[in-house]
């Protein structure tokens, strides 16, 4: 029997706009519409823009908000009001549930954007770590729709929505009147490039679309966004981490803040981690011979396997890249070989992100 | 040059064209529409011997491989080299310039197996 697949609000007018679906985590999602190659050209170029409406958005609500949140989440949240930042998830052993980007609404007021895929999984675990505590854990993921506007030319299409859009800073929130409701914009992406990301009511994030469409952006689907996101060095929850693998481990051992005075999940652990260093570590790599490598394929160094791709894919920019997890003393520019179909294709170990932009 | 009307199709949407006991081999453009976006094809090794629905050579799009069955069985005397650094050619010109090898049947009667260019639409 099929599953049923859940679809966003915006499923109708991404159809019309021409969007080929795909089930992803048991979301009928746009993959591309015109082709992954042009999308991801108009997001490094112009402006595209995404329906991320699978997305999750968990409010943390009432006193004990910010040392909840710094209590479960590794990054340091002692931030201004309107300011968010990234974070790691961790379960007791220090593994990665999920990562995050939560914004400081008021000081009892958190708004914590999830992944799709772990969006319930995450919410249980609030839920099981609040208990006790002066705290309320909300998930409102159902009544959100969300746009991911991005590009260089993004902001300057949207001043004519928001004249002050450009004054919100990178990592910042605000609460604004859209369509003559209010909605959240974000100074955030997972492209590489500059851009927001507004969360509204399902009608008014449609109107959006409809708007963005007639105003300079080209709808973008999940095939460009992951690739984009590669280039860019963002890892994805569920693929390149996820509880077998530690913040250290995944090379983002700047989102866990060890000098942050709250205890948090796994802190000690995280701690010895630190201080002994890691195995393995996620790298990058780009193929230096023709070829396409995908997601598991093995890694290999002087004819033995070291690890395996947990993201790879062709992209515009570089031929060829994929990131995986390999021995820690691997270094940069090293050679590798990956194994594509049973044939070994010349690799070399590269510094994260690929692609990097001066957002 | 290999125009749809005067090729034969097989189900998994490669096209043959028959030149003097030689088949051109390519996809179909319903085929190089749905891959879409291609960046490589991974080329059969000329001289290698191939039979009818074998799967000899790998197209890759941005997000995914398809592999390319034969459609006929013999020997693989040429392989588009172009594609070597241009793979959209197969994209733009499914019936042209993007065609990917050809093989020197072993049996040209196959070519009554596949499916004609009315047959091969009715299919879709």
């Amino acid at each position: 029997m099929e599953k049923e697949l859940k679809k966003t609000a915006l499923y109708e007018a991404c159809v019309k706009a021409g969007a080929k679906m795909i089930d992803f985590h048991g979301w009928l999602l746009p993959v591309q519409y015109e082709g992954i190659i042009a999308e991801h050209k108009a997001v490094r170029e112009n402006a595209g823009m995404f329906d991320v409406s699978h997305m999750g958005q968990v409010f943390f609500e009432g006193p004990d908000a910010y040392k909840f949140l710094q209590s479960v989440a590794t990054n340091n949240f002692k931030l201004e009001e309107g300011r968010g930042a990234y974070a790691h998830v961790l379960n007791d052993k220090g593994g990665i549930i999920d990562d995050i980007i939560a914004f400081c609404l008021t000081p009892e007021k958190f708004l914590v954007v999830v992944n799709s895929a772990t969006r319930q999984k995450d919410y249980n675990w609030f839920k099981q770590k609040a208990e006790g505590r002066n705290v309320k854990v909300i998930d409102a993921s159902d009544d959100f729709s969300m746009l991911a506007l991005q590009g260089p030319k993004a902001l300057d299409y949207l001043e004519e929505l928001d004249k002050n859009i450009k004054e919100l800073k990178r990592f910042h929130i605000k609460e604004v009147d859209l369509f003559g409701q209010s909605a959240y914009i974000t100074r955030t992406g997972y492209t590489g490039e500059d851009g927001v990301e507004i969360m509204g009511s399902h009608a008014q994030i449609n109107k959006l679309f409809e708007w963005c469409l007639a105003h300079g952006f080209k709808a973008c689907g999940l095939g460009a966004r992951d690739v984009l996101r590669l280039e860019a060095g963002y890892l994805l929850s569920g693929s390149d981490m996820d509880e077998r693998r530690n913040p250290y481990e995944a090379s983002c051992g700047w989102v866990v803040k060890l000098n942050k005075e709250e205890d948090f999940t796994a802190k000690k652990i995280m701690a010895e981690v630190k201080a002994n260093g890691v195995k393995q570590k996620l790298t990058g790599f780009v193929l230096t011979a023709p070829g396409i490598a995908r997601e598991g394929c093995a890694i290999f160094k002087d004819g033995k396997q070291i690890g395996s791709l947990t993201s790879a894919t062709f992209s515009p920019l570089f031929k060829a890249i994929g990131c995986g997890y390999v021995p820690a003393d691997l270094q940069e520019g090293e050679s590798v070989e990956i194994e594509i179909r049973g044939r070994k294709v010349a690799a070399k170990a590269v510094k994260m992100p690929f692609y990097k932009n001066k957002v | 040059m290999y125009e749809q009307e005067n090729c034969k199709f097989a189900k998994t949407h490669e096209w043959a064209f028959n030149e003097n006991g030689v088949a051109v081999v390519g996809i179909s453009d319903h085929a190089q529409h749905e891959i879409s976006d291609i960046v490589f094809v991974e080329l059969p090794k000329k001289g290698a011997q191939v039979k009818a629905g074998q799967q000899c050579c790998v197209i890759e799009s941005v997000k995914s491989a398809s592999d390319i069955f034969s459609p006929v069985s013999g020997e693989i005397v040429e392989v588009n080299e172009a594609l070597s650094s241009d793979a959209a050619l197969v994209n733009r010109e499914p019936h042209a310039g993007g065609w990917i090898f050809k093989v020197k049947m072993s049996d040209a009667k196959e070519l009554d197996n596949l499916l004609t260019f009315e047959d091969y639409k009715k299919t879709l």
